[in-house]
């Protein structure tokens, strides 16, 4: 597998938004010239229950369409699911986890066994409700993910969420996704 | 006859139009059911008052008029089955059984 | 390999939503549907071009998928362009009319997202639905990823059109693993979509008052069904050479070129996996992996499984040490799913001397990982080097084991 091959795993409740915030990566992938495949473990939608999704990005195209065994990015918008679920199973001893809470990433682990992993931390729901004015933590993990990975520059998700949102949503709503993303870029904490 | 089926015992799988369509209107007259009856209908034209009804309700469009008026059966596709008798109102239609017709022309 | 280079014009789309958006492209006369899971996302969506005035097709919300596919074929007689989806137990539903569609020579196109059939109840991919069908008179195209089926949907009523097919045409992808998937799609121009499809070639229909006509009549017992079934045999075998036409003209528009038979690493392989379906993208990395380590892996992809191109298949086996074919639908009580028997036949019939084995994975939505492609792979290296292969199915990604 290429090395330039990032597989992300996403943990959510259904409801949080994570499906629209993988599309959002893809296609911050698309305007960077990358290679991406996204796709929710498939099922019934269930506002509240656990769901899974996948995100690859490659320099490569990509052929594989089995579920991530092994991703390098584990994102979790809920963290009352780390009690529930092992979001570090298959992810290697290097991968990154980003994990959506107001704790720190020391408290965090003192609580959870994330192994050697990165553990960084966001308050993204918080950050949310703050900016856009609803507790939805996708966008704001937009900016974490930007931050924790490098995949893509703050300034190209601000420029992708004004080109993408600006069709369809009024200016207010617009800048109040900007604003999330920028604060939870710059209150990542790891 | 403008679709010429008069060999189609003959033919083969290239010879039909795709998908078993008729590609002509009202070709069922050439199918002549006549022969699946076994009572002739006959009027009696001095008892007939040319009503119409039985033109009206014979199924299979048997009953000849001209003018607003009947003057015969069409038993090339007639089938006998007797409905024009039955709704006769003054009874100038009756049925008789064809072997008393055997060997004479209609 | 290099990156996308052309960036404005890739989009992140899902495979329904690429499918829909070729239907908005060719803007066909009808569209009647009945939504059903997995393929839900494809009307849906097309409807809402309706609804906008995006398009200017008529859209029916049947009651019912058999009722959808009676209104196309009443829709298609009457001489209209028309298009419909489906997925499941809603193919299940058509199967009568789907016969009466093939054999009234419509040339309808549906979407047929692979999903299960029940039980138990499971609303994921495999390919029971459209294997089932296989049989009914549709050509049938599979296709690997949103790209695939957006561009099949593109060439579909230029072959099921064409004179001398004049057949109802269906398109497969998989069931979420493509439907549900967002994935990177190159879409053509709205003009060089209608240019590719154009007009229908002229064809007698139930809407030329001055030239009536009587479809769907009965045909008894000294009649000519027998004929009619043997021409609609002979309108598949013309469908092959029209279906790389197309194929071929396709190439010349856009550069991605298709074949029945898309092949991979075929020219020396020693094992080879013949493959439907997004399986076909997973089977092919794995294949690279190990032709690094030496093993000469071959993969081929059908993309036409009906017509089936058998001699195309027999000569790209013809070298071939030891075969797996792997099936995403069984046939209970046969001697393998319905892919291995109809290439068991086409490598017997030429005398094509490869070991076969059949594999069977993803029933109900059963992941494929790679390392079960490895595996297969193993097993035929060793039947390649003497190794006997078992006559019965060898399943992939069962429990138990």
């Amino acid at each position: 597998m290429s090395a330039r091959l990032t597989e992300v795993r996403w943990h959510a409740r259904g409801g949080q938004g994570a499906v629209t915030a993988a599309k959002m990566v893809a296609e911050l992938a698309v305007e960077r010239g990358k290679h991406f495949q996204a796709f929710p473990e498939y099922g019934p939608e269930r506002s509240g229950a656990p769901i899974v999704a996948f995100t690859r990005i490659s320099d490569e195209p990509i052929q594989i369409y089995s579920p991530i065994e092994s991703p390098n990015v584990v994102l979790v918008l809920d963290a009352t699911l780390l009690g529930a679920i092992d979001v570090t199973d298959g992810a290697p001893d290097d991968a990154v986890v980003i994990v959506n809470t107001d704790q720190s990433p020391a408290d965090l682990k003192a609580q959870v066994d994330f192994g050697t992993r990165r553990v960084l931390t966001v308050p993204a729901t918080e950050i949310a409700g703050q900016t856009i004015g609803r507790r939805i933590p996708n966008t704001p993990m937009i900016g974490a993910i930007a931050k924790a990975t490098g995949l893509f520059t703050l300034d190209e998700v601000e420029e992708h969420l004004r080109a993408s949102f600006g069709k369809k949503f009024s200016e207010k709503v617009v800048e109040g996704n900007v604003e999330a993303v920028r604060r939870a870029y710059n209150e990542v904490r790891e | 006859m403008k679709w010429d089926i008069s060999d189609i015992k003959n033919w083969g799988p290239d010879r039909h139009e795709p998908g078993a369509l008729i590609p002509e209107a009202g070709n069922a007259k050439y199918y002549k059911t006549g022969g699946w009856r076994t009572e002739r209908p006959l009027r009696d034209d001095e008892t007939c008052t040319q009503c119409l009804f039985c033109y009206f309700f014979c199924p299979d469009a048997s009953v000849i008029a001209e003018g607003q008026k009947v003057v015969d059966f069409d038993y090339d596709h007639c089938k006998g089955c007797g409905i024009c008798a039955v709704e006769c109102p003054v009874d100038a239609i009756t049925m008789h059984p064809e072997s008393e017709f055997r060997g004479k022309s209609e | 390999m290099s990156a996308i280079t052309t960036t404005a014009k890739v989009r992140a789309v899902t495979g329904n939503q690429a499918v829909a958006l070729a239907m908005k492209q060719i803007d066909p006369d009808v569209v009647a549907a009945y939504p059903i899971t997995p393929q839900t996302d494809v009307v849906q969506t097309f409807s809402q071009y309706v609804a906008d005035g995006a398009v200017r097709a008529e859209f029916v919300t049947a009651e019912s998928e058999h009722s959808a596919m009676s209104a196309c074929i009443g829709s298609a007689a009457a001489g209209a362009r028309t298009m419909t989806a489906t997925s499941s137990a809603g193919f299940a539903l058509m199967w009568e009319v789907l016969f009466v569609a093939a054999s009234m020579r419509l040339p309808l196109v549906m979407t047929t997202v692979n999903r299960a059939l029940s039980g138990p109840i499971n609303i994921h991919c495999d390919h029971s639905d459209s294997m089932g069908g296989r049989d009914t008179g549709w050509l049938q195209i599979y296709n690997e990823d949103a790209q695939e089926a957006y561009d099949a949907t593109v060439m579909s009523f230029p072959i099921a059109e064409h004179a001398a097919v004049r057949l109802p045409l269906m398109n497969m992808y998989d069931g979420f693993i493509i439907s549900g998937a967002i994935g990177p799609l190159v879409p053509l121009s709205d003009g060089q979509v209608q240019a590719f499809v154009g007009e229908a070639p002229p064809y007698k229909h139930l809407l030329q008052p001055n030239d009536p006509i009587t479809v769907g009549p009965f045909d008894g017992l000294h009649g000519w069904y027998f004929e009619h079934k043997i021409a609609q045999n002979r309108a598949m075998e013309a469908a092959l050479p029209v279906i790389q036409e197309t194929y071929d003209r396709f190439a010349e528009l856009t550069g991605r070129r298709y074949h029945h038979l898309m092949t991979y690493g075929m020219e020396d392989a020693e094992v080879a996996l013949v493959v439907i379906g997004s399986a076909a993208g997973t089977a092919r990395s794995v294949m690279k992996q190990l032709r690094e380590e030496g093993i000469k892996a071959g993969i081929v992809k059908i993309r036409t499984f009906r017509p089936f191109p058998t001699e195309e298949l027999a000569r790209v086996l013809s070298g071939v040490k030891a075969v797996g074919i792997m099936d995403r639908a069984d046939s209970y009580g046969a001697q393998g799913g319905p892919l291995y028997l109809e290439v068991l036949a086409a490598l017997y019939q030429r005398d094509v001397q490869a070991k076969t084995v059949n594999f069977v994975y993803g029933l109900g939505g059963r992941d494929l990982f790679p390392q079960n492609i490895e595996d297969a792979f193993r097993t035929l290296e060793a039947a390649a080097g003497g190794a006997d292969l078992p006559y019965y199915r060898i399943y992939l990604n069962m429990k138990g084991e």
